[in-house]
This record gives structure tokens, C-alpha cells and sequence, in this order.
């Protein structure tokens, strides 16, 4: 048998770790919390960048994109020999409006074509379940999961369409997904809404005939040569497709689902550094303030061992092992608590985001250097503490620490003293006695306050967007969208179908601006100046009128080009007759969704050279009469897309609030632990420091509950003086992570808010936390062994 | 003994405390010579600079001014390195307040000291020596002040070390277990040869030493040489 000796230093460090079991926990626990959040980010992030990567290059996502009003198949083989052009894939895409089993509203179906043979060169689609559609069959689709998903629809459901003004079923044979639609969003809403849109595949040759488009296509998706310049093939596109009606060749920054998914992934990334570095900094700073300090309390056995020869290196390699055993145990906590978050985010990721497979997965790179940060930061603590122990004579370090030199307060030789009983002197004393050292404590207890309020910045955010957007800019109950753009009276019609109450129309129109050497793809929106359907609402509630001349931009959208106010952007009208004309900037709105741009009605007519013209409406209906109005649109060929506000909402709280939810209870969770653990270990480290002192008042005949006075006391003092800072800190924090989120992510603004309740939540957890603590300590302070306490220090 | 040459020589000796504006004279120019295997008490009124010398001897602490020699090493100008590996090799501690590692055994603080030296003595064996057989698995808290310097003493003797250096190692014990102690160190000394120094307040203890030198204000105001050594049990008090 190998008989293992462990040496007597050894033996102490596992009687050091298991004397401070609980604050080590503690600290453990913090490092585990920070290090499972990055790792789920990071995992995430990684997960998305892989699969995301994989199912491009497999699926043949294409580079470049083009919509056309209708042009000849023969333009294929011209448009692949353009120089840099490696594939091209043509076919048409058209929106349909549905009917839906069970789905009051109508939906609209986003009509996709696949290759008649074989599959498709490009954006080839992954089918789930079910089969493909037969070469010739007029009635089967493929329909995208989440749309199937949100409706129940299987292989062998059907529903119907309206295909070229005429009802007709459709008969699902399969569910599938594609690259091009990872995430399902129709391009005029901005917001998700799987209930009522979803994306259809249908053989080609059905498509040419039902809607009169036989050897034509109306968009083209190409792949481009390895060294291809974008740009060029891109203006070579657009003259080459110009005459056909191209709405403007694009890349895949301005492909929708592409840049929703940067976006996120974007937003992972901020989070999983931001956020969790946070987390790890606050882990790192604990551990440093209780390193620091239990090598403070133990300086005369660091003496001892110096004295009877054990070198500095030694001693420190003792206490780093301490260190390392924390960490250790915190990153093994962290690993399964990043399996379990990291599945859970996945799990939701899978509803917004389809790819073929998505996984969540520990990432190497992530845990190294998460742990390498947490040992960077104990490690800078331990070694100040240590290099302090290492500079002391050891003949001093095993003195009793002189007893300290205290003198009255301020608040005493301001002459208050009288209003003062010992005990508060004490505390106060004690607090100005060692300053820094109070203050290090209350900046601790000070972060945690300002993780919870940080970590429950999410609810406030969400709260403010829905508000935002579902109160203050849309405060239509309908928006219609028409089929094609129609004449101002157009009013009068929708006016009179059942239930509507009041209308107004809008014009959207595609463009593309330019301003200097940049270039940005969106659509004008023109609303009526004198309307109260829709407003026009920056982050901060407040309300921008429109201009009487000139564009209205959203400030990331203006930052983008680069324009300020008063310049002139280019604009490229890409419908109708294509005019392009320039056009004042006449102000910059700070609204959520961040590439919008907006003009009058009257003067976005002008700009296209239409008489008075729209392109839909938004109406506020009576909701006694909507079934009956729903039913009305689903039989109106003009109308082809209609949004519900209200079932907007509820899809927008039940999809997208469930994943921020899910966030925000991880953040708030892992704040708690962070604040227990800060605030417990600086009672118990005060405990630790002054058990002594307190125990020989309890020998002078000091009774337990003055004891706890001065020592809980001196805690929430100091909890009292944190939390005001923390909530600083908190609010600097969440602006730190807006910005960066905002700096990066187009499609979404996040606000700046926090709420009363958010403070009040920090607020009662901390002191909860504290109150707990101050529990655990009295029942410390009652078991306060007097006589082990006096014979030896601690 | 004198005639052999010197283990310790210090020159001119003086420390200095500075706290803030006062400044506490601890040594004054001290000149002293110890010889191999003498045993030495210091004697002289508390504050009067016993605790300072005996640091500094072994290296624990360096003075302000003056220089210390052990043999040819010159302890007044040697690294903080150069002290550790000293007081490793050479130098046994007994301290005035004991200083065990409270979360540490008896035996365990014994190993502790053991482990590191080169040719120690079994610490169990040591611990029996002081009469703690009995003892060995408590901890500090559950030892009474006498047994923790017991331990203390066994655990300066264990390494066999060069120089003993006791700082009252008799203070907190009551007659029997005092005796105990002091027949150690005399063992230790007699056997090994180790060139030992104890404090004491006990001016009965001065009887089994060489030499007795007297501290005062931090200088050496006397030195006495014992014609006969007395054994510890002939000692009482
Ligand atoms: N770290 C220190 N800082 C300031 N003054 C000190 C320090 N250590 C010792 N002194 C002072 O130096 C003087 C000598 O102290 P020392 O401990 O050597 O006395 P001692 O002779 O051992 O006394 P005792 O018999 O009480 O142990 C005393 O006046 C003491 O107050
Ligand atoms: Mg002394």
C-alpha cells in the first residue's frame, strides 16, 4: 500500500479551508456564477457563429440578392457571366394572403419557389419533416417550421391561399427551413409574428402558371467567386436588372435574416463579455478583499512559519493554494450551471432561430480564459496581501497587532458626542479608524447592488419597449397593406368596411439612400401629417412631428451615413419610376427600431411623382365587430397583409419576452448570489477581524445583543452607505452595455431606463441578504467560545 | 570557552522603533560575544530590550544600526532570503507568546518545524521530552497557556537546531513543568551542544547557566559567569 504523508502545511490548508468553508463557498459560488454566465454566452455565441457558418457553406447560402418586378429566365445565363458571379439561382417570390384553420385573422404566406429538378443551386432548404413537393403538383408546399409550429400544421394539414385572386387549398406535404430564413421576419413589420406569417415553398412550375410569370423570375440569388469585390457585382446587377424593376441588389448585411442573427450573435458577444466579465470582475474584487484580509488576520502564523525558516515563497505558494482550490471549486460549480442555462438558452434560440441544428456547447477557449481572468484577479489580490506579509520582519508579524490608534470621530469633535452612546462611538470610530479598508467593503456590498440593478434592467427595458411601441407609436388597432399602391380615396373604401372607426393612410416606399460613399437599403414611410394613428416616438417618449420638408431619419440610421441635419441625401426610389432625388435631412428621431425614415404622405407623393397615393392604412377598429371585419379581409384581393396590433403584442410578450425573461432571471438570480455572498463574507471576514475584541467585551460583561450591535451595526452602516452607490454604479453599468449593444445592433434600440422598482427590488435583496447574514453571525456570535477566543488568536 | 571562536558577535548593536514622532530606543549599542554550546540567560526589567536582541540573533528582525555576526555570516547585512535560510538551518524559537498555528495539531506543529529541517528528531518523541505525550492530536485552544509553550518548547528543540533561543519559555509554568522544560533545554544543550539563550524574569534559572547577562534600557549593564552550573534539579523557586 503507497502511503501518502501529507505535510503539516498542507494539513492547515485544509483545516484554513474548512474553517472557511463558508465564506470560501461564497466566494466559489460568485466565481461559479460569473464564470456559468460567460460560458453560456460565450458557448451560445460560438454555437451560432458554427452553425451559422456550417449551414451557409452546406445550404449555399447566396452573397448577393435582387428582387425584380419580372424578368426573363434567359437573364440567368447573362447574369452568370458577370464578372465575380460564381452561381446564380432565380425564382419568384410573392406574398399570399391565407386562411388559416383556427386563426381568426388572415395570415400572409411568403411565396418562395423551388427548382422544378434537382435541388436549388443556392439557399437550398433543409426539410424536417414530410417530403418535397411533387414536380408537377399544383396544391402541395413545404411551409417553415416556427410558422408550422405556431399554427399546428403537420405534414398532411392544409389551409388556403389566395393565388392569383382565387381561393385555393393548399396541401401541406412538408415542413422545411433554409438558410435565407433562419429567422422568419416580414420585412414591413419588425417584429416576429410566426401565427400569421410564415414562409411557403412551391414548385416552380406551379407558381409560373398561377400567377402568369411562365419563363420569368422576380428575385435572383447569386454566389460570388472567391475574390469577387461585392460592391461590383452589386452595381453591375443593378444596371444589368434596372429596367426589369430591381428594387436595388443587396449583400448580406442588408439580408434580413443575416443581419437579425449578426445582430444576436452581436449581442451574445456583448453579453458574454460585458456582462459576465462584469460578474467575474466582482467575483475577482471578493476574492481579493477576503485574501487580502484572511492573510491580514493570519500575519502571526506567517510569522512563525517565517521564523523557523520557511521562505516567502513557500508561505505564499501555501496561501495560493487556498486561492486555487476556490477557484476550483467556483469553475466546477460554473460548468454544469453553464450546461443547464446554456440548454435552456438553446432551447429558446431554436424558436427564433432555425437552423438545422442548435446546440448549446461548452467552449474551451471560453472556460480557459474565464478561469485565467478569475486566477489573473485573485492572483493581483493575493500577491498585495502576500507582499505585505513578505515585507514584515517576522519578529513584528507575530506581535499582537498594536492595538490601533483610534480617536473621537468627526461627528464627536464637531461636538455632537453626547448624542452618541459608546457603542456608536465604537462603530464610528472603528469605521474612521481604517478607511480604506470601510471603504472596500462598502464598494463591494456597493457592486452587488449594482449587478441587481443592472440584471434587472431587462424587465425595465422590455416594459419600455412594449410601451413604446405597442402604446406610443402604434396606436393603430389595424394595419392594412394593400396589394398594390392605390389613390388617396382608397380611404373612403376602407372606411366603410365593417367595424373600422377611423383610418388614415400611409405610403411606404423602398429606397435606397446614399450620402457621400455610404449606402443604406430601407423604406420611407410617409404618414399623414395631421394623423394620430402612428407616431413618430423617440426612446425617451419623446413625440417628433414630422417635418414640412424633408426626412425625418432614425438617429442610428443617420449615424450609419454619416448626416446630420441639414445635409442632403441622395435617394433612390426603388419602385414605380425609380426617380432618384436629393433630399433634405431635416431632423433625427432616437426611436427603437433603428433604420427607420419618415416624411408627410403629400411630400413622399411628390418624391415618387404620384398624385395623392397609399400604400396601406392604419385604422382603429371597434372590437365587437373584428371577426366580422377579418373575415371581410380575407375574402378583399387589394388588402394583402394585415397586422393585428393586439395579437402582435401578445406573440411579441410570448416569443420574444420569454427569451428575456429567461435572461433577466438568470442575471437577477446570479446577482442574488452575489450580493449574499459579498455581504455575508464582509460580516463574517468584520467577525473574523474583531472576534477577540468582541469576545473580550462579552468577558467585561458586554451581553450578546451589544456585541451584535457594534459588530451588525458597523454592517449596516456600511450596507446604508452601498447601496446609494451601488445604485450609481448600476445605472453606469447598464449605460456601459446599451452602448455597446446600441453601437453594434441596427435593427433594435435598446433604452436607457431603469425604474423606481428596479432600485426598490436591489434595495430589499441586499438588505434581505444583509438581514440573513446578520442572522447566520448571531448565531455565530452566540456559540463565541470566550475562552478558546482569548488563549489564541484567531 | 572563551578562546573558541565566536558563535554570535554583535558590534555596536542599537534598534530603533519609530512610531510617528516618538522614536523608542529598544538596544543601545550592544557588544556581545556567544560561544559555542554555552547557555546564556538574559535577564532585566520588562521593555528593557531582552525580546529585541533575541530577534535579532536569529534573524527575525535587523537592527537599525551596528552589525550581528553568526560565525562569518554577517546577519546585519544579509537579504531577507539569506535570514530564512539561517533561521531554517541554524536557529530553534521558543517566543514569549508561544505562537503556535492555531489550526494545527500539537504533533502537527511540531512537524511543521520538522519537515523542513535536516536531520530532526521523530516529533513525537520531542513531544514526549516536554512530557505532552498524552497531548500530541489537540489543538492550541484545547491546550492550557503551560502545555502551548510545552508545545512551543518541543517544537523549538525538534530540529536539533545550532542555537536555541527561548523568550521566557518557562513564563506561563507552574514549578513541576518548568522543571520539565528547562531539563530539555539543558539536555538539548549538554547533549547537542547547542548553544542556547534563554529570557527569563526567574533569577533562580540563572543558576544552571554559563553566563548570565543583564539588560537594562537596552545595554548590557553586567555580565556574571557561573563558577559551577547547576542542574535543573537542583534548581527552586
Ligand atoms: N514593534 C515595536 N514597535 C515599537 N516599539 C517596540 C516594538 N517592539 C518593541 N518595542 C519597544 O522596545 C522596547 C523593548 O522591547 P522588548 O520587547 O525587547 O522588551 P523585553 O525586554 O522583551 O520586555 P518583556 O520582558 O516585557 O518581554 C520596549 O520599550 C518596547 O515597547
Ligand atoms: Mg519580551
Amino acid at each position: 500500500m503507497v502511503t501518502w504523508k501529507m505535510s503539516a502545511l498542507d494539513r492547515k490548508l485544509l483545516r484554513d479551508l474548512w474553517h472557511l468553508r463558508g465564506q470560501l463557498l461564497a466566494v466559489a459560488a460568485i466565481v461559479g456564477c460569473g464564470i456559468g454566465v460567460f460560458l453560456t454566452m460565450r458557448g451560445m455565441y460560438e454555437s451560432l457563429v458554427h452553425e451559422r457558418a456550417d449551414y451557409y457553406t452546406q445550404y449555399r447560402f447566396a452573397d448577393v440578392f435582387d428582387n425584380v418586378k419580372r424578368a426573363p429566365e434567359s437573364l440567368a445565363k447573362r447574369i452568370a457571366t458577370l464578372p465575380g458571379v460564381a452561381a446564380v439561382q432565380t425564382g419568384i417570390s410573392l406574398e399570399v394572403t391565407l386562411d388559416v384553420p383556427g386563426l381568426r385573422e388572415p395570415a400572409t404566406g411568403q411565396l418562395v419557389t423551388i427548382p422544378q429538378t434537382g435541388p436549388a443551386l443556392l439557399n437550398q432548404i433543409y426539410i424536417r419533416r414530410g417530403r418535397t413537393v411533387a414536380p408537377n403538383a399544383t396544391d402541395e408546399v413545404l411551409i417553415s417550421e416556427a410558422f408550422a409550429q405556431a399554427n399546428n400544421l403537420e405534414p398532411g394539414s392544409h389551409f388556403e391561399a389566395v393565388i392569383n385572386g382565387h381561393w385555393q387549398r393548399l396541401n401541406v406535404v412538408g415542413i422545411a427551413i433554409s438558410p435565407e430564413f433562419i429567422y422568419v421576419l416580414r420585412p414591413t413589420s419588425g417584429l416576429p409574428d410566426d401565427r400569421r406569417y410564415g414562409i411557403l415553398w412551391m414548385g416552380r412550375n406551379a407558381v409560373e402558371h398561377a400567377f402568369d410569370m411562365a419563363g420569368a423570375f422576380n428575385n435572383v440569388a447569386i454566389a460570388l467567386t472567391k475574390n469577387a469585390s461585392e460592391a461590383d457585382v452589386i452595381s453591375s446587377l443593378d444596371r444589368l436588372l434596372d429596367r426589369y424593376g430591381s428594387l436595388g441588389a443587396y449583400g448580406r448585411i442588408d439580408h434580413l435574416s443575416d443581419k437579425i442573427i449578426s445582430d444576436e450573435i452581436n449581442q451574445d458577444r456583448v453579453y458574454g463579455f460585458l456582462v459576465s466579465g462584469i460578474f467575474l470582475a466582482v467575483a475577482a474584487f471578493i476574492i481579493n478583499i477576503v485574501l487580502t484580509r484572511l492573510i491580514a488576520t493570519q500575519r502571526d502564523q506567517i510569522g512563525v512559519l517565517k521564523a523557523f525558516g520557511y521562505s516567502n515563497g513557500v508561505v505564499a505558494w501555501h496561501y495560493l493554494k487556498l486561492v486555487l482550490v476556490t477557484l476550483l471549486i467556483g469553475t466546477a460549480m460554473g460548468i454544469p450551471v453553464a450546461y443547464w442555462m446554456g440548454n435552456l438558452l438553446a432551447d429558446i434560440y431554436r424558436d427564433f432561430f432555425h437552423f438545422p441544428r442548435l446546440e448549446w456547447s461548452l467552449s474551451p477557449t471560453g472556460l480557459i480564459s474565464a478561469t485565467a481572468v478569475c486566477l489573473v484577479a485573485a492572483l493581483g489580490g493575493a500577491y498585495g496581501a502576500l507582499m505585505r506579509a513578505a515585507r514584515l520582519p517576522p519578529a513584528e508579524a507575530m506581535l499582537p497587532e498594536p492595538p490601533g490608534r483610534f480617536r473621537p470621530t468627526l461627528i464627536e469633535r464637531l461636538g455632537f458626542q453626547r448624542l452618541l452612546s459608546v457603542t456608536t462611538r465604537m462603530i464610528l470610530r472603528n469605521l474612521e479608524r481604517r478607511p480604506i479598508k470601510a471603504l472596500l467593503s462598502v464598494l463591494g456590498i456597493a457592486l452587488a447592488v449594482a449587478i441587481l440593478v443592472a440584471g434587472r434592467y431587462g424587465v425595465d427595458a422590455l416594459d419600455r419597449i412594449i410601451d413604446i411601441q405597442f402604446r406610443a407609436v402604434q396606436r393603430e388597432d389595424v394595419m392594412l397593406e394593400f396589394a398594390n399602391p392605390r389613390s388617396a380615396n382608397v380611404r373612403h373604401a376602407v372606411r366603410h368596411l365593417p367595424g373600422i372607426l377611423t383610418a388614415e393612410p400611409f405610403r411606404a416606399a423602398p429606397v435606397r439612400l446614399r450620402f457621400q460613399h455610404r449606402m443604406r437599403r430601407t423604406a420611407i414611410l410617409g404618414l399623414s401629417p395631421d394623423g394620430d394613428l402612428r407616431a413618430i416616438v423617440g426612446l425617451d417618449y419623446d413625440r417628433v412631428s414630422l417635418p414640412t420638408e424633408g426626412l425625418l431619419l432614425s438617429a442610428k440610421l443617420a449615424e450609419t451615413l454619416g448626416v446630420v441635419p441639414g445635409d442632403r441625401l441622395t435617394v433612390e426610389v426603388l419602385e414605380g419610376r425609380r426617380e432618384t432625388s436629393e433630399v433634405l435631412v431635416a431632423g433625427i428621431v432616437n426611436d427603437l427600431v433603428g433604420i427607420s425614415a419618415y416624411m408627410t404622405l403629400p411630400n413622399l407623393n411628390r418624391l415618387l411623382h404620384e398624385d395623392a397615393t397609399s400604400s396601406g392604412a392604419f385604422v382603429s377598429i371597434d372590437p365587437n365587430l373584428s371577426t366580422e371585419l377579418y373575415t371581410t379581409l380575407k375574402r378583399l384581393p387589394t388588402v394583402r397583409g394585415v397586422s393585428v396590433k393586439a395579437a402582435m403584442l401578445a406573440n411579441f410578450k410570448e416569443v420574444i419576452a420569454r427569451s428575456m425573461q429567461v435572461q433577466t432571471v438568470m442575471n437577477i438570480f446570479f446577482a442574488c448570489v452575489i450580493a449574499f455572498g459579498v455581504v455575508y463574507n464582509s460580516v463574517r471576514i468584520a467577525l473574523s477581524e474583531r472576534g477577540h475584541e468582541l469576545a473580550s467585551l462579552r468577558v467585561l460583561g458586554f451581553t450578546q445583543r451589544e456585541i451584535a450591535v457594534i459588530l451588525l451595526g458597523e454592517q449596516a452602516l456600511m450596507t446604508a452607505a452601498a447601496i446609494p452607490l451601488g445604485f450609481a454604479i448600476g445605472y453606469g453599468i447598464c449605460a456601459g452595455v446599451v452602448a455597446a449593444i446600441n453601437a453594434t445592433q441596427e435593427t433594435f434600440r435598446m433604452p436607457l431606463v431603469l425604474t423606481a422598482q428596479t432600485f426598490a427590488f436591489a434595495f430589499v435583496v441586499v438588505s434581505i441578504a444583509a438581514a440573513l447574514s446578520g442572522m447566520m453571525i448571531w448565531g455565530r456570535l452566540r456559540r463565541l467560545d470566550l475562552v478558546a477566543v482569548l488563549k489564541t488568536r484567531e | 570557552m572563551p578562546g573558541n571562536a565566536a558563535v554570535f558577535v554583535t558590534r555596536h548593536l542599537s534598534k530603533v522603533y519609530r512610531m510617528g514622532e516618538v522614536e523608542v530606543h529598544a538596544l543601545r549599542g550592544v557588544d556581545l560575544e556567544l560561544y559555542p554550546g554555552e547557555f546564556v540567560v538574559l535577564l532585566g526589567a520588562s521593555g528593557s530590550g531582552k525580546s529585541t536582541l533575541l530577534n535579532i540573533l536569529g534573524g527575525l528582525d535587523v537592527p537599525t544600526s551596528g552589525e550581528v555576526f553568526y560565525l562569518d555570516h554577517n546577519l546585519s547585512a544579509a537579504s531577507a532570503d539569506d535570514l530564512t535560510r539561517f533561521r531554517r538551518e541554524h536557529v530553534g524559537f521558543v517566543f514569549q507568546f508561544y505562537n503556535l498555528i492555531p489550526s494545527l495539531t500539537a504533533l502537527e506543529n511540531v512537524s511543521l518545524v520538522t519537515e523542513i529541517a535536516d536531520h530532526p528528531l521523530d516529533p513525537i518523541e520531542a513531544l514526549a521530552m516536554v512530557g505532552l505525550k498524552e497531548r500530541i492530536n489537540h489543538f492550541p485552544a484545547q491546550l492550557s497557556g503551560g502545555e502551548q509553550q510545552r508545545v512551543a518548547v518541543a517544537r523549538a528543540v525538534a530540529k536539533r537546531p545550532d542555537v536555541l533561543l527561548c523568550d521566557e519559555p518557562t513564563g506561563a509554568l507552574d514549578y513541576a513543568s518548568g522543571k520539565i522544560v528547562l531539563e530539555v533545554l539543558d539536555r538539548v544543550n549538554r547533549e547537542l551542544g547547542t548553544t542556547t539563550v534563554v529570557i527569563t524574569h526567574n533569577a533562580a534559572i540563572a543558576a544552571m547557566a554559563d553566563r548570565i547577562i543583564h539588560i537594562s534600557s537596552g545595554e548590557i549593564v553586567e555580565v556574571k559567569c557561573n563558577e559551577r552550573k547547576a542542574s535543573p534539579s537542583e534548581l527552586a523557586w
